[in-house]
């Protein structure tokens, strides 16, 4: 249990998809200019990262890595697939992707309208390749970790392109220098939040003598306070996009 | 050039400013910011997606005509996954500590948004030659992106490029560091990255007002 806390906490805020790897950059900066569309986005990316995350762990256990065909018999203990990985991985998302739409379409017409445009491009979101092969150089342990982390990731990314697409529809209305506008300050913005999630580092490190069991409260405790701080980040990022401008 | 008509020679040059990937059609930028920390991390990169959309651009091209459009994403997926594992397993024979560093974003060349891209808007409708011009152009784009940001970011981070001492020796106190000079610890997290490329848009767009943005 204590890992599966561990592991949530982690991928949300202190190996934060956008800030602390950059994975999904092209759609985080391209879909984020309104806070209806971002949310609808996010919420794909966390849907299909769920789901490909698991799966991936399975041909990665069972196919891919050195060793993992001894299923098949002895004499496959020795094959090491693992340059395989990455056509088996884009493989599993693409169909994950194609499956998921016809499902959506076929049983939620409504679901469909407002996820649907999104699918497709998510297809080529680095988020959801590099989720799995972070799980992959991570070495995840369990099938339920793979499944944590998929999640967990997942909204990450969501908090970061729903935090982005809240400051781009304020930063509308402030007069930024011309040659900055757009993506310029985007990319600027995205640097001072980043540099506010890089404070999350401390969060799960900070205890290190500490008994197990303490640190679990403190990461149980801690869980409240995230969400406030989360937006605070996000409010600060404002502040001193804002003080940017004015200068 | 003698060897490029007018119009070839354009593919190649206007990605390289004007036309850039990376700071005017905002591609790509998913595995470029997270390795820049080195200049020579970066120019690895950059010569791989050079190889890896050259490459991919012409077998796309050549295959335009047989790809029924339907499953056309897949195929290009497909394609390039077969290219980047190339990519992975000669740097893995060659330069493994390389490798090591540049983790799994070698494997994310493979949703690099240049290549659907360029697969997309360019080689599904132009000969080979033509789109290998136009690989070589965009897959340039982008590297000179990186290999700047990656030189600020090493020169003012670290003190060093390519892993030489060009501003002397801090433990020794030579050369600069002499006069009290101290590197930028700050330059080699990752959130600098970003704001070393939001800076170069801004002087990108102050020297060119046409590609000015409205808000």
């Amino acid at each position: 249990m204590l890992e599966h806390i561990e592991l949530f906490f982690k991928s949300i805020f202190v190996d934060n998809m956008v800030f602390a790897t950059f994975l999904g950059m092209c759609s985080y900066l391209a879909v984020s200019k309104k806070v209806s569309t971002a949310v609808g986005l996010g919420a794909a990316v966390i849907f299909v990262l769920t789901v490909t995350v698991p799966i991936n762990w399975w041909l990665d256990q069972y196919i891919l890595q050195p060793g993992a065909l001894t299923w098949l018999g002895a004499e496959y203990a020795d094959y090491d697939l693992s340059f395989l990985s990455f056509i088996l991985f884009i493989a599993t998302i693409a169909t994950m992707v194609q499956l998921v739409e016809i499902v959506v379409e076929k049983f939620s017409p409504s679901l469909y309208n407002s996820l649907g445009i999104f699918l497709p491009l998510i297809a080529v979101n680095c988020a959801i390749l590099g989720g799995s092969l972070f799980m992959q150089s991570r070495e995840i342990e369990t099938v339920g970790l793979a499944l944590n982390y998929g999640f967990s990731s997942g909204i990450g990314w969501f908090l970061a392109i729903l935090a982005i697409a809240a400051i781009r529809e304020k930063i509308r209305y402030s007069n930024v220098p011309a040659p900055l506008r757009g993506l310029g300050i985007t990319f600027i913005i995205t640097g001072l939040m980043a540099i506010g999630f890089m404070s999350f580092g401390g969060m799960l490190t900070g205890g290190e003598d500490a008994s197990d069991k303490e640190k679990t409260e403190t990461v149980i405790n801690s869980e409240e306070d995230n969400t406030n701080t989360n937006v605070e980040v996000a409010e600060n990022a404002v502040t001193e996009a804002s003080e940017i401008i004015e200068q | 050039m003698g060897l490029l008509s007018k119009k070839d020679s354009k593919l190649i040059l206007d990605p390289l400013a004007d036309n850039n990937p990376i700071t005017i059609q905002v591609l790509g930028i998913c595995s470029a910011l997270a390795i820049t920390a080195q200049l020579k991390a970066s120019i690895v990169m950059a010569l791989s997606v050079i190889f890896v959309l050259g490459m991919g651009n012409v077998v796309i091209s050549l295959m335009r005509n047989i790809i029924p459009s339907k499953i056309r994403i897949i195929v290009q997926l497909v394609v390039v996954a077969a290219l980047v594992i190339i990519v992975d397993q000669v740097l893995k024979a060659f330069a493994y500590s390389l490798s090591k560093q540049l983790s799994v974003f070698i494997g994310l060349i493979i949703t690099n948004c240049i290549i659907m891209g360029r697969f997309e808007a360019f080689a599904l409708g132009n000969g080979p030659w033509r789109s290998f011009l136009d690989g070589i152009g965009n897959a340039l784009g982008y590297g000179v992106i990186l290999i700047i940001v990656g030189f600020f970011r090493e020169l003012l981070g670290s003190g060093t490029l390519l892993g030489f001492k060009v501003l002397g020796d801090p433990i020794e106190k030579t050369g600069l560091y002499s006069i009290g000079y101290e590197n930028n610890g700050f330059m080699l997290l990752s959130p600098m990255a970003l704001i070393v490329v939001g800076i170069i848009i801004w002087v990108q767009r102050s020297r060119n007002k046409a590609l000015i943005e409205e808000n």
